[in-house]
């Protein structure tokens, strides 16, 4: 094999980097994680390039161009590679510019929902018995609808529009970070450094989130890169729905809702951003299988 | 005799368990009126066996716990829950597992510093830093110790790290709570001899923590024998190790290995469990294990008598071992 597999994690070089560096090292045993990761690069690249890469405005409309087709088949022409949609704009163009809000809507959800998650979940792990259980009980009532059912009845109470559809599916995904982190916090609050850390004196914020909290991340982080997933689907799937982005935003689930009634005429209008959902959304669940497994240190294998 | 550090009178804890919304919660009486003193460079060992209230009683003295009934008195001064902050400082507690005690995510500078950090906002940070590392060869580590993790230390070295972390507040009282059961018996010795080592240094009061009846035979001046959250003899180390009283005592000393093989010894074999904290049967709760138990023992609870070593019992061992 290469030459990195000769070298396994050595304790000489200074301890983050050699954290990061065992990381690595069991992160690379899964192919499939770090196919994903590329993946996942190459769509966040396309996010923050988005301007540059794409060959024309994503709403710029060529009417002698309607519903043209890819390059390859024919009639298509090489000025627009993946086709025109009915409105003779560019696939191509759309479809980067697309991944914007993909990214857009990851990032912002899954901050959103794991702040919010995590902060929840550690009162809950401190909080006094019955405290406990109402939070418990709340998260449980959310987590007995269907997620995609719940964001919808949001978005229909707040308004379509991307920014109500983010904070629906924020709050959709809340309650796994609820239950991770009271898990982690109740197992880790037991040991012995956190008594130690209150017989000195700590106060009760700072053994929550000096002294417990970095010890719970391993498990969130996995969630936060699962769920990033999610919320790309969810937000595509509201977007479908004409509950997300509304036109033309060129946001994909948008893309799919608009196109729908030409799926038999111009199947390209209907695949690409179908395909660009499944790579994605597929590609970050690689990845996070293959976090889990290296920050895990219960599937490790020695 | 000298004034005590810290000595405590009717020292009981019980926890309600069990109890749902339809049960009533049952009374755990995890320990029972204990009363002893702390003297500035003395060792006071408690001995028993798991679930005899030990740990419990390292938790009301380091004050993470109220205790429900009894007090603490620290230098002539009844602890209440409102000065717990200030008195901090004064207990400290070593823990007995190394492996949990300190925060993995925390260099060993970090972990040493954090009490400093907490108590004494006023020291600038290269005090702080320097208290650290003054403690750290104190305990016997290496300067280059200071910025590493928790999880490239052994056994041992991690204790002596737990030490070092308890001695940053220069307390009077130290808790040491089984602090050599888990450790290599190599490496217990080392550590033993540091704790012994550094009480002679800062004249500290150690209440001793162990069911290792040879350890407790090396480092303590004073012992408590406790079964099932009460003491059940109380002395000198040297009287009650030549002479337990209390059935009890007797067969715990009698399960300790001897270092000379022909020397015979009679192995007393106690029957039964520990009968359990929840339903306690009123009179000696060792009776149901003991081979002297006659009735009374079984209605009647004896008190703790005598002058220097003292003892619960209704028959007690006289000097010549019946």
């Amino acid at each position: 094999m290469t030459e990195a597999s000769a070298t396994p994690p050595t304790g000489s070089a200074p301890a983050r980097s050699g954290r990061l560096r065992e990381f690595w090292y069991y992160f690379r045993e899964n192919r499939g994680a770090v196919f994903g990761l590329w993946i996942f690069v190459a769509f966040a690249l396309c996010a923050a390039f988005a301007p540059i890469l794409s060959p024309y405005d994503p709403t710029e409309q060529f009417r002698q161009h309607i519903l043209q087709p890819p390059a390859w088949q024919e009639g298509g022409s090489w000025a627009f590679p993946l086709g025109t949609d009915p409105l003779g704009r560019d696939m191509l163009s759309r479809l980067i510019e697309g991944a914007r809000y993909s990214f857009f809507v990851g990032i912002v959800v899954v901050t959103f929902a794991a702040s919010g998650g995590i902060l929840v979940g550690l009162i809950s792990g401190f909080a006094p018995k019955w405290l406990d259980m109402i939070i418990m009980r709340i998260m449980d009532i959310i987590l007995a609808f269907p997620s995609l059912l719940l964001a919808l009845v949001l978005v229909a109470i707040l308004g379509p529009s991307l920014t109500n559809a983010m904070i629906a599916i924020g709050i959709v995904l809340q309650p796994h970070y609820v239950r991770l982190t009271r898990a982690s916090v109740m197992s880790e609050r037991k040991k012995d450094y956190v008594t130690a850390a209150r017989v000195v004196g700590a106060s009760r914020l700072r053994l929550m989130f000096v002294t417990v909290l970095p010890n719970c991340l391993a498990p969130i982080i996995v969630q936060a890169a699962l769920s990033f997933s999610t919320a790309i689907l969810d937000a595509a799937a509201l977007g479908f729905l004409g509950m997300g982005a509304q036109p033309p935003t060129p946001e994909w689930g948008t893309m799919l809702a608009e196109a729908r009634e030409f799926i038999l005429r111009a199947w390209w209008v209907v695949t690409f951003p179908g395909l660009a959902i499944l790579v994605t959304v597929l590609a970050i669940n690689l990845m996070g299988d293959g976090l889990r497994d290296a920050l895990d240190p219960k599937l490790k294998r020695s | 005799m000298t004034t005590p550090v810290m000595s405590a009178k009717g020292l009981s804890q019980h926890y309600n368990v069990g109890g749902s919304l339809f049960t009533k919660p049952q009374v755990l009486r995890a320990v029972q009126g204990l009363d002893f003193e702390l003297q500035a460079g003395k060792t006071l060992a408690v001995v028993g066996e798991s679930g005899c209230g030990k740990s419990t009683l390292a938790r009301m003295i380091t004050m993470i716990e109220e205790p429900t009934s009894g007090s603490i008195v620290l230098d002539g001064k009844t602890i209440t829950p409102a000065d717990w902050a200030k008195l901090r400082t004064t207990v400290q507690i070593v823990f007995q597992d190394p492996y949990g005690s300190l925060n993995p995510r925390q260099t060993v500078g970090k972990i040493l510093q954090e009490p400093l950090l907490i108590n004494s906002p006023g020291i600038s940070p290269a005090e702080r830093e320097q208290k650290a590392r003054e403690m750290l060869s104190l305990v016997g580590l290496r300067n280059e110790h200071f910025d590493r993790y928790p999880h490239m230390f052994s056994g041992g070295q991690r204790q002596r790290i737990a030490v070092a972390r308890a001695l940053m507040l220069e307390p009077r009282v130290l808790v040491l709570d089984e602090p050599v059961s888990a450790l290599d018996l190599s490496i217990q010795s080392a550590i033993l001899n540091l704790i012994v080592d550094l009480q002679e240094r800062l004249n500290l009061a150690y209440l001793f923590i162990s069911h290792d009846l040879s350890v407790v035979r090396h480092v303590a001046d004073d012992v408590i024998v406790m079964y099932l959250g009460r003491a059940v003899e109380k002395g000198r180390k040297e009287a009650l190790f030549a002479a337990p009283q209390h059935p009890y005592t007797k067969a715990l000393l009698s399960a300790t290995p001897h270092a000379d093989p022909t020397q015979k010894t009679q192995r007393i074999k106690l029957e039964g469990e520990l009968p359990s904290p929840l339903n306690v049967m009123p009179g000696c709760p060792f009776a149901p294990r003991c081979w002297k138990a006659q009735d009374i023992c079984r209605q009647t609870m004896p008190d703790l008598v005598g002058n220097e070593n003292q003892v619960a019992c209704h028959f007690p061992i006289g000097p010549d071992g019946t």
